[in-house]
């Protein structure tokens, strides 16, 4: 239904020093695509999933132009197609879902709006038949009161509901072919597995071919037939996703199935803990419940505690608490012997050194005026006095642990490649000699390859240095590479704690036990397994 | 790095104009007071705009005019910008009490017409250039803190504001090394729109009567002077007129040409 051949897509780039010139961004990709089919395009940032899947519409997302090849729909070449007959074409015989929901909604009208909105103006149904539709679509995709959300608006339901309602909004029409870019990325473990299950439902009951755009392996194989494995614009491997899975031919393809394999002996608890936290409640003012309850958790020296829960869980704002930018409302922080003052102002310059932060987006946790040099020079001039020579010395010194080189020291954030950006994070906290470090989900935003490097990175500073880790996280598969204790939080407390080899060993309460299994695994039918099996249904639904 | 036409005619005029009023006395033909001819004589070689309502050249008084104008103009928009900014920034970080109080004080400076209040002040303070400069400064820092507040606190909440706060740093790292750097563009491209402002102000001053006194000449003043000759078809009114035009739409043309090319950069408002 859907032949791709040779297609070439460009692009022009304007260097800083050079002329503007025209480049080739995807070279010479080919697939094809059967009604009722799935294929997973699967890649890297930059590696040209996006871009490939919006052109199934004829469509260049951000100047890009198609340059070359042929794209047959149902035997017509849409790339001859003018405007008019594309606009016939999208929305009707072509739709997309996007990976986030919540910008693709417009706030101001009702959900049942915008959800019939293509198949109206294109003149596939009437409004009431649309509205039937709608509905139908809404109940098998398992949203809560079909008949009722759609006069919803769309900050009134959660990201999950929203993303299953774009998934209708995609549906409705009766298309042949669904784009899917993304759509469960943005979405927390457990919420993502009741969206993955309604997605694949509702392609194998409407027959449309589907085209499943996402850097996560795990999840691909569970929704897809086919599988194209994408690298800096040219397929590196493309075939069924037994084969790809189970067999994969090329290293790239290799590498990604195989990632996550950093392992990590779990050490004992020590007699003095670097950071205890005890008994902390803490409320935002002028709100009536509480965000965190009772939390008791213990971090020692040289080790990592794993802080995981989902969106909400009240992670960060733990994290708030101990740096003190979000005075408890009960309880105390003990930290190397001492206990710190709840509110960050009456902290003294020690304590503010020994305990450094690290965050999960790092182009906006640096300075964008600032070059790499002074960013990661600051606290050495700061807490230490350093200046001129030694300074130097030191920032080069740094930058040989985080595995970069002198040339970086003049660069700015804009012009570091995303893991880059966040080992100068990295080394900015270093250089102020920390005894704990605390990662705010530091991961969550980059590739999986390059995720393992900070990893790697991290780890291998902490034998080092002898740092600890405050890892917050809700990619459990990341708690299994690093943690020596484990803390599972779900709305504001901890409902399960210790090492890390008792916390994910049965028996297991309610929580954890969704937690657990709702992380995608490498598993051809896992996803049906994992439905049938659940006992609790997750807060984020 | 293309410069647009439009920002190349914006910054030929401008700078043409900062040039004369920078170097009035050795441009101008003739001196600010000396009656040269007679009343209202056509453009002629000797007087290439004619004379003004008492036989001066026209010319010069139009030169030593721009050159009161900008100076004014230029003093009252940096102490505006000196202001404004400060506070805004300083209302931004500390937020809380401080942030409210001046907040709604300016705001109640801002609910009085500015050239109502202006009138008010001149009526009764001796109209000298220094109490003309204070007075537009103040008045149009009120609209300078409104903006960088806003640009403050849209940078405020960065992360890297945060860690910077986490690290320790004092309220004046925070303001001038992390803050400032970044509210600078929209800044400075709003330096110039204020400046437009201020051009208009003074010159509509003067032509009440209550800004420049004369023999000073500036653009609103020459204006008010030969006002009554345009029932008897003498263009001389209208010659401030279009310079304060020129250079109006020149420096806007300027501060777009600034403006299109922050809006890319990141950090600060967009």
């Amino acid at each position: 239904m859907l032949k791709v051949r040779n297609l070439k897509i460009g692009a022009t780039v304007y260097p800083p020093n050079a002329k503007p010139h025209d480049i080739e961004i995807v070279h010479g990709v080919s697939f094809n695509l059967e009604r009722g089919k799935v294929l997973g395009l699967i890649g890297e940032s930059g590696a040209g999933k996006s871009t490939i899947g919006l052109s199934a519409m004829a469509y260049g997302r951000g100047g890009v132009e198609i340059t070359g090849g042929e794209v047959w729909l149902d035997g017509v070449d849409i790339l001859t197609h003018g405007m008019g007959d594309l606009r016939k074409l999208r929305g009707a015989d072509v739709t997309y879902v996007s990976q986030s929901a919540a910008a693709s909604f417009n706030p101001a009208k009702r959900i049942m709006e915008q959800v019939t909105e293509a198949a109206i103006a294109q003149g596939k149904f009437s409004r009431r038949k649309a509205e039937i539709r709608a509905v139908e679509l809404f109940n098998k995709l398992g949203l809560p009161d079909p008949e009722k959300i759609g006069t919803r608006y769309p900050h009134q339901v959660s990201g999950g509901q929203l993303q299953r309602c774009m998934t209708a909004l995609a549906l409705c029409p009766a298309p042949n072919l669904v784009v899917f870019d993304e759509p469960t990325t943005a979405l927390d473990v457990t919420t993502q597995i009741d969206v993955l299950q309604a997605i694949k439902s509702a392609i194998q009951d409407s027959g449309v071919a589907a085209i499943y755009i996402t850097h996560d392996l795990a999840v691909v194989a569970q929704v897809s037939d086919d599988i194209m494995v994408l690298k800096m614009g040219k397929t590196v491997e493309y075939g069924p996703v037994e084969q790809i899975i189970n067999n994969p031919k090329e290293e790239y393809t290799k590498a990604l199935v195989s990632v996550r394999s950093i392992y990590h002996q779990e050490k004992a608890p020590t007699v003095n803990p670097v950071l205890t936290v005890k008994d902390i409640s803490a409320r935002y003012s002028g709100t009536t419940s509480d965000v965190l309850s009772g939390i008791n958790v213990e971090l020692h020296p040289g080790q990592t505690l794993a802080v995981v829960g989902e969106s909400g869980s009240g992670k960060s704002t733990l994290a708030r608490v101990i740096t003190g930018l979000l005075p408890p409302k009960t309880g105390q922080i003990d930290f190397l012997k001492r206990t710190l003052s709840p509110d960050l102002n009456n902290r003294t310059k020690e304590d503010m050194r020994e305990l450094q932060m690290i965050y999960q987006m790092a182009d906006v946790a640096m300075n964008p005026r600032q070059t790499v040099g002074t960013i990661i020079g600051r606290p050495l001039e700061f807490y230490f006095g350093m200046r001129g020579a030694e300074k130097s010395k030191r920032v080069k010194e740094l930058l040989d642990e985080i595995e970069m080189g002198d040339g970086f020291i003049d660069r700015y954030p804009a012009e570091l490649s995303g893991g880059q950006k966040q080992r100068v994070c990295i080394a900015r906290s270093l250089a102020a000699k920390p005894k704990l470090i605390i990662c705010d989900e530091v991961t969550s935003a980059l590739d999986p390859l390059v995720a393992d490097g900070i990893l790697k990175l991290l780890l291998d500073l902490q034998k080092r240095e002898g740092v600890a880790y405050l890892f917050i996280t809700h990619d459990l598969a990341t708690v299994r590479a690093i943690a020596d204790s484990i803390a599972v939080m779900y709305q504001g407390q901890v409902v399960r704690y210790g090492r890390k080899s008792e916390v994910l060993s049965p028996p297991f309460d309610d929580y954890t036990d969704l937690l657990l299994s709702s992380v995608p695994e490498m598993k051809l039918g896992w996803l049906e397994e994992v439905t049938a099996n659940r006992k609790m249904v997750s807060a984020g639904n | 790095m293309k410069v647009p036409l439009s920002a190349i005619v914006g910054l030929f005029f401008t700078g043409i104009y900062f040039f004369i009023a920078i170097f009035a006395p050795w441009i101008a033909p003739y001196g600010l007071t000396e009656s040269v001819g007679d009343v209202w004589e056509p453009m002629s070689r000797e007087h290439w705009l004619g004379t003004d309502n008492i036989g001066r050249d026209l010319l010069s008084r139009m030169i030593y005019g721009g050159r009161t104008t900008i100076w004014i103009a230029t003093a009252a928009t940096v102490l505006s910008f000196t202001l404004g900014s400060i506070l805004g920034f300083f209302a931004a970080v500390i937020g809380g009490w401080a942030d409210q109080t001046i907040s709604r004080f300016v705001d109640l400076i801002m609910s009085m017409p500015s050239l109502i209040f202006a009138l008010v002040v001149l009526s009764v303070m001796p109209v000298t250039m220094f109490v003309l400069i204070l007075l537009m400064g103040l008045l149009d820092s009120t609209r300078v803190f409104r903006l960088s507040r806003a640009v403050a606190l849209d940078v405020n909440v960065m992360d890297y504001v945060e860690a910077a706060k986490l690290r320790g740093e004092g309220r004046a790292w925070i303001i001038f090394r992390e803050i400032l750097p970044n509210a600078l563009s929209p800044l400075v491209a709003e330096m110039g729109l204020r400046f437009i402002f201020m051009v208009l102000f003074v010159s509509t001053l003067s032509f009440l009567g209550l800004g420049v006194q004369p023999p000073v000449a500036d653009w609103g003043g020459i204006a008010r002077e030969n006002g009554q000759g345009i029932v008897y078809a003498v263009p001389a009114a209208l010659m401030p007129a279009i310079a304060i035009a020129t250079l109006a739409i020149s420096v806007n043309l300027v501060a777009d040409w600034v403006l299109n090319r922050t809006t890319s950069l990141k950090g600060g408002r967009g």
